[in-house]
């Protein structure tokens, strides 16, 4: 089916719940109301139709801007060999919309990961926990707004540059032609001073400097 | 006077924790096993809670994460043409797909159209890797459950292959080879014969690796009947690759939605039938792979007929940028099965999100149910049968 026909049969169904077909550059999506996404999805999977037995991706995007996180679902049958893409769009405060798990088994990590990396509560989700980061981790790596602590465990998070104290090449040999100038310039210019000074003076000034 | 080191004095979490998962085991009365993360058998950094009743297990829960490397963030923080040497590092055994991933999924963004000799680079270099990451994957499977000798005979193979590649792009494991557009490097002189010698000897050791080990009795009753995934279940669970195709689905991206030059080629995507044990055992997963690696041979022959001469780079502008909210994904049949990238482009020359959905990942989320009842020594033979690379679950 293509996705025009996907979004019809669900509009037909669903009514106000399910958005329109955005024509995005590539790949078109709809968006869903964060309350009726486990309904929606749940038809998508049993209607014989449209038979998506499978959630391949999930992802999440944090959006500053509009104060919104979305939330993406690439749905694949492959039964019927066609893919669809639903977008939920939650409050960035509160990111709470329900989990998919009862719907496919393979949201549990999915969402576990995003949950972890973006701070979206997936509602009802059997084992909602971090994933890749420590528990006792502070924040969501991938909100944009995201600031790390200096150090977790007494760790520093941070470290000194390793290429502190090392200079570009290029840079070496202009500093490196530079001096030279400088160098060749007093050269001339103590030349020219010797050159106008009287024979023994200068030497004889220096011997007393030099003492203090 | 160092100050001791103590837990952080508020750690706010107030969903279940790991330790609260260690504790529900302790009160049941059952052993609970620490497997990894540094064990041999768990092909890389991960954590395996087992609990288990004599030799039995009732539970394996992974524990995942020891190998995040943040690579979507960094994603978010270098150029389009930055991030190709860090999507290297998803998976260091099969780099050269999770750089076509990148490629593709950019390129469609760019609507650029890749030169027909790039095209076939990339998929001479593509099955190069996937024999080379399969080899990796069925010898440490066989050592996995005991058989020592195939693993040296396989990575001997293997060798081969990193030198080719070596030759190709100059690197033996993070290649960094292809480019958004095109290829890094064209073909060197007298590589198509190389490749064919390659072949042809590679054809042979497979007959050999055959009756050395896929065929042999012990480990044929070793792996025969070995944690069945049904097919519903793989679907399920989003197994995909050679895990699915074990179970039955006959799937594959380079067959049923073709990209690259694919669909000019023929080979045939093998099917776990069960004939050893149940449908989508272990010895499926492994024989499945050892023909697969028949079928990428096939592949081979055919670039290295076909190649057009002509140019190895499109027409890519050297700053790429986008307007922001732009997003793409691309789907390949990397060596661990479909590989997925989903892109959304920030407005200047950064991504504003990248996703990177991978075969172990959702592999290792399977593991939870199929070990239920399992014996221990048979948790190795299933991790090492799902071919998990632990930096490609974590990223």
């Amino acid at each position: 089916m293509t996705p025009e026909e996907i979004q019809q049969s669900l509009a037909a169904k669903f009514g106000d719940a399910v958005g329109p077909l955005q024509p995005a550059n590539k790949d078109p999506w709809v968006e869903v109301k964060p309350a009726a996404v486990r309904e929606v999805c749940a038809f998508l999977k049993a209607d014989p139709q449209l038979h998506f037995d499978c959630l391949m991706n999930l992802s999440a995007v944090d959006w500053p801007k509009q104060n919104q996180i979305h939330v993406v679902y690439h749905l694949f049958s492959y039964a019927k060999k066609h893919a669809f893409i639903l977008k939920v769009k939650l409050d960035r405060a509160s990111p709470t919309v329900p989990s998919l798990e009862p719907v496919w088994k393979s949201a549990d990590w999915l969402e576990r990961e995003q949950f972890d990396l973006l701070g979206v509560t997936f509602e009802g989700h059997p084992d909602l926990r971090r994933i890749m980061l420590p528990d006792d981790w502070v924040g969501n790596p991938l909100r944009k707004d995201y600031a790390e602590q200096p150090e977790y465990h007494q760790i520093s998070t941070t470290r000194e540059s390793p290429l502190d104290g090392f200079i570009r090449l290029d840079e070496m040999k202009k500093r490196a032609a530079a001096t030279a100038a400088e160098a060749a310039a007093s050269k001339t210019d103590a030349k020219a001073a010797a050159a106008t000074a009287t024979g023994a003076e200068t030497p004889a000034a220096e011997k007393k400097e030099l003492p203090q | 006077m160092t100050e001791p080191r103590r837990a952080p004095e508020n750690p706010t979490m107030e969903m279940t924790s790991n330790k609260e998962v260690l504790r529900r085991i302790e009160y049941t009365g059952d052993m609970l096993l620490n497997m990894g993360p540094q064990h041999p058998s768990t092909h890389g950094v991960i954590n395996f809670l087992v609990q288990t009743d004599g030799e039995v297990m009732k539970r394996a829960i992974p524990e995942v994460g020891y190998l995040h490397r943040s690579i979507e963030k960094i994603g978010e923080k270098c150029t389009y043409n930055g991030f190709m040497p860090y999507t290297d590092r998803v998976d260091y055994i099969a780099a050269m797909f999770a750089n076509q991933g990148w490629a593709m999924a950019v390129e469609r963004l760019l609507g650029v159209e890749v030169p027909k000799r790039a095209e076939y680079c990339r998929v001479i270099a593509c099955e190069l890797n996937r024999i080379a990451s399969h080899l990796i994957s069925v010898g440490t499977m066989a050592m996995d459950v005991g058989a020592v000798t195939p693993f040296p005979y396989a990575l001997r193979e293997r060798e081969f292959i990193n030198d080719l590649l070596e030759e190709l792009c100059g690197a033996r494991l993070t290649y960094n080879y292809l480019r958004i557009g095109g290829v890094a490097f064209d073909l060197p002189e007298g590589y198509a014969d190389k490749v064919i010698t390659f072949v042809d000897h590679f054809e042979k050791i497979l007959v050999e690796f055959n009756r050395l080990i896929t065929n042999n009795e012990i480990f044929v009753q070793r792996l025969a009947g070995l944690a069945p995934i049904p097919r519903e279940m793989a679907i399920d669970y989003c197994l995909v690759g050679p895990n699915l195709r074990a179970s039955g689905v006959p799937f594959d991206v380079r067959k049923d939605l073709p990209y690259s030059i694919y669909p000019e080629l023929q080979f045939e995507v093998p099917v776990g039938r069960g004939e050893m044990g149940a449908l989508g055992d272990a010895w499926d997963r492994f024989s499945l792979r050892v023909e697969e690696m028949k079928q990428s041979c096939r592949i081979l022959r055919q670039c290295i007929a076909q190649i057009p001469r002509g140019e190895t780079m499109g027409k890519v502008p050297r700053k790429i940028k986008f307007t922001e909210g732009l997003e793409a994904y691309s789907r390949i049949e990397s060596a661990r099965g479909d590989m997925q990238y989903y892109v959304v482009a920030g407005g200047g020359e950064n991504a504003y999100r990248v996703k990177v959905r991978t075969g172990s990942f959702t592999a290792m989320g399977i593991i939870d149910q199929l070990s239920r009842g399992l014996m221990i020594a048979d948790l190795v033979a299933l991790i090492a049968s799902l071919d998990v690379v632990a930096p490609e679950i974590d990223r």
